[in-house]
């Protein structure tokens, strides 16, 4: 009897396979102007999918979108070379672009589609372009933390007062693009310095940070280096909206390193720089209807000019952002040798 | 005189035979296709910039760290699982069939999952015991399932000679039952190590800096793929000598197993006295700790929520995916597997040995390894698979062979050769032989070991999110997108249905280890 209960197992699973296969056939999205884009996605699919499909209802134009990590889809790009099917990279971060555009896959786009975003959010080699931005702040908790003490600059959190009170999530692309940016604005020397005395600090590492602002709401660690948005994020989650959290965000000094902006963007693959769908992709993602989504949705800052800034955060214009380049980011790998140096990663 | 008859008969039963042994070389490329994506790629990379990568403190520090971690996980699953195993198939516990079934349900439950649960529920989770604790309680059944089956079958009557002579029952454990469940043990507890060396989910999540952890991060870190893959060589090189070590359990052990599966007496429980309830609580409270945990988690996290997954719909086609992909992996695997395992057990020697631990060389690397070199294989080599469900179903057997290979090298144990040759001594053909004693012999082992697979395959990652085909969703990737959004209410239901679906084969594994059976017995 279980002899018999075993075969089947082995006989359904065989059949299995065999279905598998014969579902697996797929068409080719990569010709141009066929109403049909492949999308590679670093960007999370619960975030951008609902954008996405207003856009094929829109111009019924379908989009194939695989979604990973911007990390993973970045040495996924790199890997496939130039038989990599996707036509369109949409980016966590500039560095992600950076580094697929440094493989020489990446064509160079349209002066009108530049031209939409201010210069400082865009490549220099006209090659991705950015789509919304997010601003680093300090998350803290009003309980444990009261208002007036708060640093100005991130370099105050070396301080003895900060011992062991500071969470960051150092294999964050947000937290490398900041310390890119410590290195840029301050000198090698300076950079290593300030990130050493971090880590003796007793600095708390996290995985990601949503791990640190809900820790942070919770009141479990005062403070914690992350992007504006993911206060957002766990506000919807519990159903309610940021401002009922315990957590608040604070904006450091005017350009001071700790208030860099970074963006998400996008990229467009060589073989499909003159693919007229593609062309609408980008016009729609810089178009008012698109940023104002993105400011009401993924609480990002809009880069396009009109599109109001999410309701809890000051408007970028008011934002003062240190002089970094983006493009420099691409330049990640002082930085890393910086973090791995100084021990804030395995 | 009888030195040349014995040699003679060695050497004849070491040569296999060709068809077997060219198909058992083909399966285990498949396997060792990701090492030759590394040698290629760490080559690209230049000695210095290798010898740069690997000459450090920081990867001695790294390589003692996982080690260190292995060793502990493996050691107390050992105890766990035999202990487990012990008490469900050799007493009178209360309710051993139950216990029976939680004690393989752990391998359902991801390490993702399991130390999210962990690190939500209890204040300051993290670090070395920590992701020790959440690796134990989901891979005990790697040993307690091997361990049980074989309690299940072993001749009681060894027990009894010994009892006879005088032994008491703890001795009698130690002299008689344990030398025979060496293999099983050293099988299972080999599957741990190499399975905790892999491990991404519970020790990132829990920051223990181990070298798979550390082979992620350089992927995360400025994209670094180069220096990742250099990194991963060295899990190559642990997984060697984890195999030598295995190797050596082995030599020491001998044959212990009655020919054939018939006429043996079942094994009298052992009386637990007034150590029974204590016994059951034991259980009890291991099972509170590796399924309660991540259950009450999850519905708290979905009560808290208000996120929701998609409609039915998706989430229906979603475990539809996982289902069919986890199938075809699991078909594909336990196929590449048979005449590794065949070969073992029929012309055992130093080629089938060979091959059969080279198909384990590559199982410590990170699905993301594995998920790129099946990416590279797939542009360069079978494009017209790229991007396809028959690319991704290679992955999981390049991933997960050798858990299919132990299963058929158990099985195929089993069913002795001397049993074919009887059958062919009364006038069957080898292929009828085969057909009619031995397929039905192995026939439940290889389909435990495709329970297995299927199992494994359901929660993998990395390599899924690699190799899928635009636009499939599996519940694994449903699940790992809802979280990294904080969208948790929305994840609970495919974590609950990625349980809830691993739970069958779960079940029938332990129903396999022989725990469930022998209604007849109390």
């Amino acid at each position: 009897m279980r002899q018999f209960r075993a075969r089947s197992v082995v006989a359904v699973a065989l059949c299995a396979a065999v279905l598998t296969g014969a579902a697996a056939c797929g068409g080719d999205a990569s010709e141009p102007n066929n109403q049909k884009i492949l999308l590679y996605s670093g960007r999370n699919e619960a975030l951008v999918k609902p954008l996405f499909e207003k856009f094929t209802e829109k111009t019924g134009i379908e989009l194939e979108v695989r979604y990973g990590t911007t990390a993973q889809m970045a040495a996924q790009l790199a890997e496939e070379g130039d038989r990599t099917p996707a036509e369109v990279f949409l980016s966590q971060d500039a560095g992600g672009l950076g580094a697929v555009n440094k493989k020489g896959v990446l064509a160079t786009l349209p002066a009108e589609v530049l031209s939409k975003v201010p210069e400082a959010y865009r490549a220099k080699d006209g090659n991705w372009v950015g789509v919304t931005a997010r601003s680093r702040v300090l998350v803290y908790n009003p309980g444990l933390v009261k208002a007036e003490e708060l640093p100005r600059s991130v370099f105050d959190l070396t301080a003895p007062r900060w011992k062991g009170k500071v969470a960051i999530a150092p294999t964050n692309g947000s937290f490398q693009a900041f310390v890119t940016g410590v290195r840029v604005q301050h000198g090698e020397e300076k950079a290593k310095e300030y990130f050493a005395a971090l880590k003796a600090n007793d600095v708390q590492i996290r995985e990601n940070n949503i791990a640190i602002v809900e820790e942070v709401d919770a009141g479990k660690v005062p403070v914690g280096l992350v992007n504006h948005y993911y206060l957002g994020e766990i506000a919807r989650e519990r159903g309610t909206s940021p401002d009922k959290l315990n957590a608040r965000l604070h904006f450091f000094a005017a350009g001071d390193s700790g208030a860099m902006v970074n963006v998400s963007g996008i990229g467009v693959l060589r073989r499909s720089a003159d693919d007229p769908d593609v062309r609408r992709l980008l016009d729609y993602l810089l178009g008012s209807e698109a940023q104002t989504w993105f400011a009401a949705n993924t609480y990002e800052y809009p880069l396009v000019g009109g599109a109001p800034a999410p309701a809890y955060v000051p408007p970028l214009a008011d934002l003062k952002v240190p002089p970094i380049d983006l493009n420099d980011l691409e330049t990640l790998e002082a930085s890393i040798e910086l973090i791995k140096s100084t021990g804030l990663t395995p | 005189m009888s030195a040349a008859p014995a040699w003679r008969r060695s050497v004849r039963r070491w040569a296999p035979h060709p068809v077997l042994l060219v198909m058992a070389g083909l399966a285990v490329l498949i396997a060792l296709l990701p090492l030759g994506y590394l040698l290629l790629r760490a080559g690209e990379a230049g000695a210095d910039r290798i010898a740069a990568e690997l000459l450090t403190a920081r990867v001695g520090r790294l390589a003692a760290r996982s080690l260190a971690l292995a060793a502990v996980v493996t050691v107390a699953c050992s105890v766990l699982g035999v202990a487990t195993a012990f008490l469900v198939t050799r007493t009178d516990l209360p309710a051993r069939r139950v216990f029976a079934v939680l004690a393989a349900l752990p391998l359902a439950v991801p390490t993702y999952i399991a130390a999210f649960a962990w690190m939500s529920s209890v204040d300051g989770f993290a670090g070395f015991w920590a992701s020790a604790l959440v690796l134990i309680l989901c891979c005990y059944p790697y040993t307690f399932l091997p361990v049980a089956a074989t309690l299940q079958r072993a001749d009681p009557a060894q027990e009894d000679v010994a009892r006879s002579l005088g032994h008491d029952p703890w001795r009698t454990f130690r002299s008689v039952t344990l030398p025979q469940l060496r293999p099983a043990i050293a099988g299972g507890a080999l599957l741990v190590a190499l399975y905790v060396l892999s491990d991404f989910g519970a020790v990132a999540l829990l920051r223990t800096d181990t070298f798979t952890r550390a082979v992620f991060t350089a992927f995360e870190l400025g994209f670094d793929r180069t220096g990742a893959l250099v990194l991963s060589t060295v899990l190559v090189v642990l997984t060697t000598v984890l195999l030598a070590g295995e190797s050596l359990t082995r030599r020491r052990g001998a044959r212990y197993a009655a020919v054939g599966s018939g006429a043996r007496r079942p094994p009298v429980p052992a009386r637990l006295g007034r150590w029974r309830r204590p016994a059951a609580l034991l259980l009890a409270g291991v099972s509170a700790l590796a399924l309660g945990v991540p259950a009450l988690n999850l519905t708290r996290r979905l009560i808290a929520g208000v996120s929701r997954p998609g409609s039915a719909g998706e989430i229906a086609e979603a475990a539809a995916n996982s289902l069919t992909v986890s199938a075809a992996g699991a078909a594909l695997t336990m196929l590449l597997a048979l005449p590794i395992g065949l070969l073992a057990a029929r012309a055992p020697g130093p080629p089938a040995r060979g091959i059969e631990r080279l198909s384990y060389l590559t199982h410590a690397l990170p699905g993301v390894v594995i998920g790129l070199s099946l990416v590279f294989f797939g542009v360069h080599v079978a494009y017209p698979l790229y991007q396809t469900r028959w690319l991704l179903t290679l992955a999981y057997a390049a991933l997960f062979l050798p858990l299919a290979v132990a299963a058929v090298s158990a099985a195929t144990a089993h069913a002795p050769p001397v049993l074919d040759d009887v059958a062919r001594s009364l006038g069957r053909s080898p292929l009828s032989a085969f057909a009619t004693v031995t397929v039905p012999l192995i026939t439940p082992g290889i389909a435990a070991g495709a329970a297995l697979v299927f199992l494994t395959c359901m929660k993998e990652l990395p390599a899924t999110l690699l190799l899928r085909p635009t636009g499939m969703d599996t519940l694994a990737t449903e699940l790992w997108t809802h979280t990294s959004v904080a969208a948790y209410a929305a994840a609970a239901p495919y974590a609950a249905l990625l349980v809830a679906l691993s739970a069958i084969p779960a079940w029938f594994l332990a129903a396999r280890s022989g725990a469930l059976g022998h209604e007849g017995d109390r």
